[in-house]
């Protein structure tokens, strides 16, 4: 117990959050993308697995991290593209079209690492990023290890939250991107591409989400798990709503459930009595919680789940 | 990008005869689909359907194997058939058959001194209501709160299924094996098998029964009449003065209770015990059963015993072709986008705009 | 085309030729041959259905065309999208305006622009557009929300998001709807301030005495067709109505009521909020007797809707009651409202009055299914509810091929028929009816106000509420005005003519009537 109450453990702990944090913060910001353009995008989870996939098999078929992280990327901007078809072109339910989309996404990773692996003994690893300090900074006590001593895509997603932040509410593409998500038929009146702009939007979303599955596999493990991304994806769905769509409140919501999540694994190791799995409950908990809070008082995008369709 | 320019026309009255040929276009369509991710597997797809076909339908093993497999899919997926016609999007049909196995077992485990009959269905009804209960939090918070119903029930997913990872990794740990698995339930507590030399247990006639059920309730009750309305137009419904709060969290406690149906089979007649990976996704699975079937009772039997044999030939087929068995769960996720395409076939009609 | 006034030859800025237009089951434009010129308003007059929208949302390319051509300037232009008409210097104001509510004025009016920089400069924009608000004389906050401005204001927005973008040909869609007379005086200042600057007003409308005041030019369509163009001076009221409607217009004159019976209805002392947060309704009374029809006139958003609501029961007012027969039925639910013999028309068939993706007859019983013959115990009786259905399809004229079809597939006339039948088979003893001739054709619209009319002689206590003005005063036997929430006054049948009217719903109680000049 008295393990708790070091500094040391804090400075671990406030480190690991900033780590589990990562791939939160990239998939929502993507999902705030699509959302804030009218289109729920549940095929997070799914999209985010098999960035995990790409991004483990082209790592270790090429040896190179970087592609990788590329191949994650596509990844995820092909499955946007896919649920674009069906949300946006054919204006089909999102929330069927998403869920098929994790379905399937899911389903091919499983099927493609195993028909290309096969079942080993010892599943194959990989030579993952590690993590990058930076000179200097990294010394300060207390904050340096926390803030300047992560692995690059940490620093990349933290660095992308302002430039969200920018695109949507500074330039003219995320005015006619909230445009879209809040009354459609008042952007195409001025002659905004309704369409394109969402294609647009859920490309975004998915090349994040891949981006965040890539964190799984070239970062915090060395291999494919099966369960690996554990049901972040949904986690994310929430955390656009408690962020209100805005990228800042993203990050320090994802902070908070990265903290939760860092916390409960740092319990089990010590030993703490209580089963883990409670802690495993938590975000999920937290998450049912935020939503009911939420649900009176959110400000939706005013067309989030309406399809478009012109005469 | 240039797509090509079409338009969808409203059909005024869509016909009979392309319900029910869509939901065989849609199976044939992601056939194809998934012929082609064989083919880049490397692998023959039409050795591979047939092994498919032949390792659940070509003996008797295999056959009554696929039975064994489409029961607990036609309880989840008259389960969330029944839901998504008031839609309620029950995605948590998968932690509701957890929390049915979980309090089967719980009964079943206790070793009570009671008549077969009676131990049976008292297994019954325990699942039915843990079933219930666990699907009433987010029919509840929908119906009250309009809390977003595809979150809850999912997310109630992995709550359960970690609770019941740490009940059998804790109390419930055998302790003769240390896994993390319960002991045996008493033998009372067990369906009786259907048929000799298999698997096929009792649970089959629940499921049937529960279909017709389902089917009585929705064409010929006024709490039938009730949920179509609200899945149809809820503001319209509660105008015209139809309880639709009221409707909406009943809907979710039958819905959940039957899936809870599916884990008390799974327990009480297949395995005996529980175990972690009781269910491998059948309460997802019956989501693109009830899709598939057109969420109507008929059509959902049929789908669940497709499905039942998709998930039975491919344990057959991973074993004779070199095609890993996990292409069901991609057959599963390419039906359920091209089944939600082609309903699209039946509303509408597509004409290409010059 | 000379105009009368200036003694020079007008030049054509626009000129549709052939436009067809088809949608399942209608021919919205047959062949339509249209101009307009510069500096000049042009109105396109025709009643709801006659294809007036239908061709300005091709010529703004909204809608595509099937068949015809459409030069500006002389010159062929293919028009597949706004963005296309905007760029030949089209602009449109829709009937339902195409704002984003949550953003602010200026962001509204450059939405959609391109530009050089990524980035939006909000002051220089802003700038901009201030002096556009001082050369048309048209001012609003720029840095106001959507959500707090009035309708009047956000018509300007529109017309400043058309001229922004350099339109010279400005449709308006339907433009007074929803305004008030003073903000209609408003409009007509900006449009004539328009046309001395040489641009082409196209002014899409019903309102024969507003198209006889602004117009240089009228064309009046019918059933998709052009059916006559003519000028102020050389028409009339009476004959571009016989244009519109292809026959003589015949008012219904109700028969003077037999006697008025008993207190039916009774609303007492009534406040209810709005959805927007503001209070809808202050405290108004009235009483509705046995055999009379109370019209409840007023521009729609004076509180109409909530009042619907709140006795339909799907609104919980914050003050007063409301009573039938000496029941309380202030905030009951819609069912217990129902059983206590409230019949309910809604304005809203489709979200409201009908649940269009199930079977006709299940329509026709929706509010009465759980009681005996239609159902026993927890069983519904489908044979008795298709006779009873074939039998209300029967005596209402519900044109269907039978009572199995989707509702969905009914006209509009026919939905309205199927409520009606629902509603006055049960024979209620008070009758809410909102807005039951909206968007009907005048042989649907008839039907109905005969039927009202045969409930009021059989004793039924109606409240009619209602934007037609002609329509409340043709069926009522007494007219409430609302205006903001607050009674303006009652008004017998025949009392005052309709200009007073209109003047209590702008705002004038009846008793300052005699003050106003």
């Amino acid at each position: 117990m008295k393990e708790i109450l070091t500094v040391g453990f804090f400075i671990g702990l406030l480190s690991a959050t900033l780590r589990m944090a990562t791939p939160l913060i990239l998939a929502t910001l993507g999902e705030t993308f699509c959302e804030r353009a009218g289109i729920l995008n549940l095929g997070i989870e799914g999209t985010m697995l098999f960035g995990a996939l790409a991004a483990f098999l082209t790592t270790y078929f090429t040896g190179n991290l970087w592609l990788g992280i590329i191949a994650a990327i596509i990844s995820g901007i092909l499955f946007g593209l896919l649920m674009g078809v069906f949300s946006v072109s054919l204006g089909l339910s999102q929330h069927v079209s998403g869920l098929g989309i994790t379905l399937l996404a899911t389903g091919l990773s499983l099927f493609t690492y195993r028909q290309i692996i096969g079942s080993p003994k010892v599943p194959p690893t990989i030579q993952t990023f590690k993590t990058l300090s930076i000179p200097g900074l990294s010394s300060i006590p207390i904050l340096g290890p926390i803030l300047f001593d992560q692995y690059i895509l940490t620093y990349i997603a933290i660095i992308l939250v302002p430039i969200a932040s920018y695109v949507l509410f500074k330039t003219r593409f995320g005015l006619s991107l909230r445009a879209v998500g809040e009354n459609p038929e008042a952007a195409d009146a001025v002659g905004i591409n309704v369409f394109k702009t969402r294609y647009i939007a859920l490309m975004i979303a998915g090349g994040l989400m891949g981006f965040a599955g890539s964190f799984f596999t070239l970062a915090h493990f060395n291999m494919f798990l099966y369960g690996m991304v554990g049901g972040r994806g949904w986690v994310s769905i929430a955390l656009v709503i408690f962020a209100n769509w805005n990228p800042t409140k993203v990050l320090w919501g994802a902070l908070l459930f990265g903290g939760v999540d860092a916390l409960q694994l740092r319990l089990q190791a010590i030993g703490f009595n209580i089963p883990y799995q409670l802690f495993l409950i938590m975000p999920y908990l937290l998450t049912i919680i935020v939503l009911i809070l939420v649900a009176r008082n959110a400000s939706y995008p005013g067309s989030l789940l309406k399809p478009y369709r012109r005469e | 990008m240039r797509f090509p320019k079409f338009r969808l026309e409203k059909r005024p009255s869509p016909p009979t005869w392309l319900r029910i040929a869509i939901p065989f276009i849609a199976i044939g369509i992601s056939f194809l689909f998934s012929a082609i991710i064989i083919l880049l597997a490397g692998r023959n797809p039409i050795s591979a359907f047939y092994a498919i076909f032949y390792g659940a339908l070509g003996t008797r093993l295999g056959f009554m194997e696929t039975l064994v497999k489409a029961t607990p899919l036609i309880l989840t997926g008259i389960a969330v058939s029944l839901a998504f016609t008031a839609k309620f999007w029950n995605i948590g049909a998968e932690g509701q058959l957890y929390a049915g196995a979980l309090a089967a077992t719980w009964l079943g485990i206790s070793h009570f001194s009671l008549p077969s009959p009676i131990y049976i269905f008292l297994m019954i009804v325990v699942g039915f209501i843990a079933g219930s209960l666990w699907a009433l939090i987010p029919g509840f918070l929908k119906a009250r709160f309009k809390v977003d119903d595809v979150v809850t029930t999912l997310l109630m997913n992995y709550i359960m299924i970690y609770m019941v990872s740490a009940i059998l990794e804790g109390p419930w740990r055998d302790p003769v094996t240390s896994w993390p698995q319960s002991i045996m339930i008493a033998k009372n507590a067990e369906y009786p098998k259907l048929f000799a030399r298999s698997r096929v247990h009792f649970g089959l006639i629940v499921s049937i029964i529960a279909i017709i059920v389902v089917y009585v309730i929705i064409k010929h009750t006024k709490l039938g009449f009730r949920i179509r309305a609200t899945g149809a137009n809820a503001k319209a419904a509660y105008f015209l003065g139809i309880n639709t709060i009221k409707t909406i969290i009943l809907t979710a406690v039958i819905s959940g209770g039957i899936a809870g149906l599916a884990g008390v089979g799974e327990v009480a007649g297949l395995h005996f015990h529980l175990t972690e990976n009781i269910s491998p996704g059948y309460g997802y699975s019956g989501i693109v059963i009830a899709m598939l079937g057109g969420l109507h009772p008929i059509g959902v039997m049929l789908a669940a015993f497709f499905f039942g044999i998709i998930i039975t030939g491919a344990e057959y087929m991973s074993r004779a072709t070199g095609v890993t068995s996990f292409i069901a769960d991609v057959i599963q996720g390419i039906t359920l986008l091209v089944m939600l395409a082609m309903l699209l076939l039946y509303e509408y009609r597509i004409r290409r705009v010059e | 085309m000379f105009d009368s006034n200036k003694e020079k030859p007008m030049e054509k800025i626009l000129s549709m030729q052939g436009i067809t237009k088809r949608f399942p089951g209608v021919l919205a434009n047959d062949h339509i041959n249209f101009e307009a010129y510069k500096g000049e308003i042009v109105s396109l007059l025709g009643e709801n259905g006659a294809g007036k929208t239908t061709l300005m949302k091709i010529l703004y390319g909204m809608y595509s065309k099937d068949e015809g051509e459409i030069y500006i300037k002389g010159k062929k232009v293919e028009i597949n999208s706004p963005k296309d008409a905007i760029d030949n210097g089209i602009g449109m104001v829709h009937q339902h305006f195409t704002l984003v509510n949550p953003f602010s004025v200026t962001e509204n009016i450059i939405l959609g622009l391109p530009g050089e920089k990524a980035t939006i400069d909000l002051e220089e924009a802003k700038n901009k557009i201030k002096e556009y608000m001082d050369r048309y004389g048209l001012h609003v906050d720029p840095d106001a929300k959507i959500w707090q401005i009035s309708v009047g204001e956000k018509q300007r927005v529109e017309i400043l998001k058309v001229l922004f973008r350099n339109a010279e040909i400005i449709i308006l869609d339907e433009p007074t709807a929803v305004l008030t007379p003073q903000e209609v005086d408003e409009l007509f200042k900006t449009l004539k301030i328009l046309r001395e600057e040489g641009k082409t007003i196209i002014f899409i409308s019903h309102k024969l005495y507003e198209v006889l005041e602004i117009s240089d030019r009228i064309v009046v369509l019918r059933t998709g067709r052009v059916v006559g163009e003519t000028t102020p001076d050389k028409t009339s009221r009476r004959e571009l109505a016989k244009m519109m409607v292809g026959k003589e217009v015949i008012e219904i004159i109700s028969e003077e009521p037999p006697e008025l019976g008993e207190e039916i209805f009774k609303v007492e002392n009534l406040s209810a909020m709005s959805d927007r947060g503001y209070l809808a309704l202050k405290n108004i009374s009235f009483t509705v007797s046995s055999g009379e029809i109370l019209g409840v006139a007023g521009v729609a958003g004076n509180g109409q809707k909530e009042l619907e609501d709140v006795i339909s029961g799907v609104r919980k007012p914050v003050d007063g009651r409301v009573v039938l027969l000496d029941k309380e039925i202030t905030g009951k639910s819609p069912k217990e409202i129902i059983e206590m013999g409230v019949g309910r028309i809604p304005e809203d068939r489709m979200e409201a009055g009908l649940i269009l993706d199930i079977p006709l007859y299940e329509n026709l019983v929706v509010e009465y299914f759980d009681k005996p013959p239609f159902s026993k115990g927890l069983f519904l009786n489908y044979k008795e509810i298709k006779s009873y259905a074939e039998k209300l399809v029967k005596e209402f004229d519900i044109r269907t091929p039978h009572v199995n079809v989707i509702t969905r597939t009914l006209s509009g006339g026919n939905l309205q028929k199927v409520i009606l039948a629902r509603v006055i088979s049960r024979e209620p003893k008070f009758l809410i009816a909102s807005q039951p001739t909206r968007g009907l054709d005048v042989g649907a619209a008839e039907y109905i106000h005969e039927r009202l009319l045969e409930e009021r002689a059989k004793g039924c206590a109606i409240l009619l509420i209602s934007e037609d003005l002609d329509e409340i005063i043709n069926l009522s036997d007494r007219i409430m005005v609302l205006y903001e929430g607050e009674i303006m006054g009652f008004v017998n049948r025949g009392e005052l003519p309709k200009e007073e009217i209109g003047l209590m719903m702008t705002g004038t109680r009846k008793e300052a009537l005699s003050e106003i000049s």
